[in-house]
């Protein structure tokens, strides 16, 4: 051994020569022209050196794990084909789920890998600017994975066929879609504090760490595998999120009431578009792990008290409306799966009968509200299909102008009253539903004036045409196939015939009574 | 008032040999199990020690194979070369 071999860098040392190592300091360019939107929110940073990636993550180490989690993904996509792995799930009800994730989700994993790229342009500080690099591409990493590992499942079940397509389109789509396109036009520091602490931190551990235990617990090897192979990123976005927040806060007293309202509203968009999140947990796992009221008990009210505890030292309060959050983990997936149901004809994704088991599994997790408000709506439902009158809602929907979910969740201190809030700006009315999504309209109305509302856009014409088959054509939601119960589906049929080969198949059951 | 930090981990043969580490190094961590993952609550502060993970694998572990075993956590981080920590300050 060569003893005059020089010594191995630290960490540390490491970390500063590959960040700030590298950066340059700009000499016939004014910093504001050559970072031109690092001033208009108002937020001041007199030192950007003091940041640091406590992962102390370079990018020599980043390219190596990132291919070894690549390896190891693949060698499970590649397993999935190879044995037949759709067919060992629980049940093909499960794959709604799946459904909801490659329609809502994947696509902002994309925008977000566009986003991230965009802040490892425009933000002045060579720390957060290599992070947000590797989060842009960790993000486009996430996208792909999605797709190939969904792939598999597209080539047997309906739903996911076109599901970038029906992600610019669909009502219940345009809830993720409103959200990301929220925060993609907002400046860089609302970005960071939006999507990586807001989300990222406080909230994504619900999608995709109990969910991805159901997907696990339901014999789906293939969404468990990308999702946690996503989520071992996610850990180090976190990170990023959290000390971005400090940052900001650390550098400047003024930043702080900019940061909390940020905080509020993005945690209340965050927790809105989560409710998607809680139908999944408490109505599309067949064998379940937690409730969602369990679920926002241990990541966000342990996790996030934990977190915002730490906080306070700024002068940083815990989310306006978090109680709010908190009085409808009781409610929330009861109400949203109500939603579905009434609407299935016009979604991607299957409905069913809730049967007895479950029924009583959702009574013992909600024993407060679920024999109370929700048992009986679900057993008239049942004889309602049973005598041949499914109900389908051939209405449609008043919208949230702010989160965009059709207006069905009720007062924080009364589940049988549907909350209604409205503000008027330049004459015209604008409706809610929920003080949170009031109070971020009324910060930014000139922002939400502009939203895309889908039920709106279908009376303004702009969405294939007048009746309910033009528009799922222009939504390219292929009918009866794609849409409606589970029950008498070309899914059910086909799991029916892998499950009992020569069987005859069961009479279908029936289908809307309009 | 004390307050957990939190760190999940998935059940992997990478992730077995860093639970067996953390019980033995933090006495008052507290391990729950789920499908394909363990949550590892821990108050105020938890550490892994590169050298409590080697002794465990036969090899040199590196800290930042972490990356490759976690999946969500909560707390303050700060790496170093021989070990990797989770606190609130």
């Amino acid at each position: 051994m060569n003893a005059s071999a020089p010594k191995k860098m630290s960490l540390k040392q490491k970390y500063a020569l590959m960040t700030r190592g590298v950066d340059w300091t700009p000499t016939y360019q004014k910093p504001e022209d050559f970072y031109p939107y690092a001033q208009f929110e108002g937020i001041k940073i007199h030192d950007w050196d003091a940041w640091e990636d406590p992962f102390r993550l370079t990018v020599d180490s980043y390219w190596k794990f990132q291919a070894e989690k690549e390896r190891k993904l693949y060698a499970v996509i590649d397993s999935i084909a190879q044995n037949n792995a759709q067919t060992g799930i629980t049940d093909p009800r499960y794959l709604n789920a799946v459904k909801l994730f490659i329609q809502g989700v994947t696509p902002l994993e994309y925008q977000a890998h566009r986003h991230f790229a965009h802040l490892a342009r425009h933000l002045p500080g060579a720390g957060v600017r290599i992070a947000a690099q590797m989060q842009s591409i960790d993000e486009l990493r996430h996208t792909q994975t999605q797709i190939h590992t969904i792939s598999h499942y597209n080539k047997f079940f309906d739903g996911m066929h076109d599901f970038q397509h029906m992600h610019d389109r669909l009502w219940y789509l345009s809830v993720p879609k409103s959200f990301f396109d929220d925060a993609v036009t907002a400046g860089p520091f609302e970005f960071l504090t939006a999507i990586s602490f807001a989300f990222e931190y406080v909230l994504t551990n619900l999608l995709f760490v109990p969910f991805m235990s159901g997907a696990a617990y339901n014999g789906d090897l293939a969404t468990v595998t990308f999702g946690f192979s996503a989520q071992s990123d996610e850990s180090r976005h976190m990170t990023l999120g959290l000390e971005a927040v400090r940052f900001l806060l650390e550098q400047d007293e003024g930043n702080v009431p900019i940061v909390q309202k940020w905080i509020d509203k993005w945690f209340w968009r965050g927790y809105r578009l989560l409710s998607l999140v809680s139908m999944m947990m408490d109505y599309m796992l067949p064998k379940k792990v937690m409730s969602w009221a369990e679920a926002w008990e241990m990541y966000y009210e342990d996790a996030g008290g934990a977190l915002f505890a730490d906080l306070a030292r700024y002068g940083i309060k815990p989310p306006k409306y978090a109680d709010v959050a908190s009085k409808e983990k009781d409610r929330i997936s009861h109400e949203v799966w109500t939603v579905f149901y009434n609407y299935t004809h016009a979604a991607a994704i299957h409905t069913w009968d809730v049967d007895d088991a479950h029924l009583d599994w959702l009574s013992e997790k909600y024993p407060a509200t679920f024999d109370k408000h929700y048992r009986d709506r679900y057993l008239t439902w049942r004889g309602q299909a049973a005598e041949g009158k499914r109900f389908y809602n051939n209405g449609l929907p008043m919208l949230c102008n702010l989160c965009q979910i059709p207006m069905a969740f009720s007062e924080p201190d009364d589940p049988s009253t549907i909350c209604f809030r409205d503000s008027t700006y330049n004459g015209a009315k604008y409706h809610f539903c929920s003080d949170g999504c009031k109070d971020i309209f009324d910060n930014e109305p000139e922002k939400y004036v502009q939203s895309w509302l889908p039920v709106h856009q279908i009376y303004q014409g702009n969405c294939g045409g007048a009746s309910v088959e033009d528009v799922l054509k222009w939504y390219h939601i292929d009918l009866g196939t794609d849409n409606l119960d589970f029950a008498g589906s070309p899914e059910d049929k086909m799991w029916q015939s892998w499950k009992n080969p020569g069987a005859k198949p069961e009479s279908d059951l029936p289908l809307a009574a309009e | 008032m004390s307050r957990n930090v939190s760190l999940t981990l998935q059940n992997t043969g990478d992730s077995r040999p860093i639970i067996e580490a953390i019980v033995a190094d933090n006495a008052t961590a507290q391990v729950r199990e789920f499908p394909s993952m363990t949550k590892i609550d821990c108050p105020d502060k938890l550490v892994i020690r590169a050298g409590s993970v080697t002794s465990r694998i036969g090899r040199a572990w590196d800290v930042q194979e972490i990356h490759l075993s976690v999946i969500s956590l909560s707390g303050t981080v700060d790496e170093e070369e021989d070990e990797f920590t989770l606190f609130w300050k």
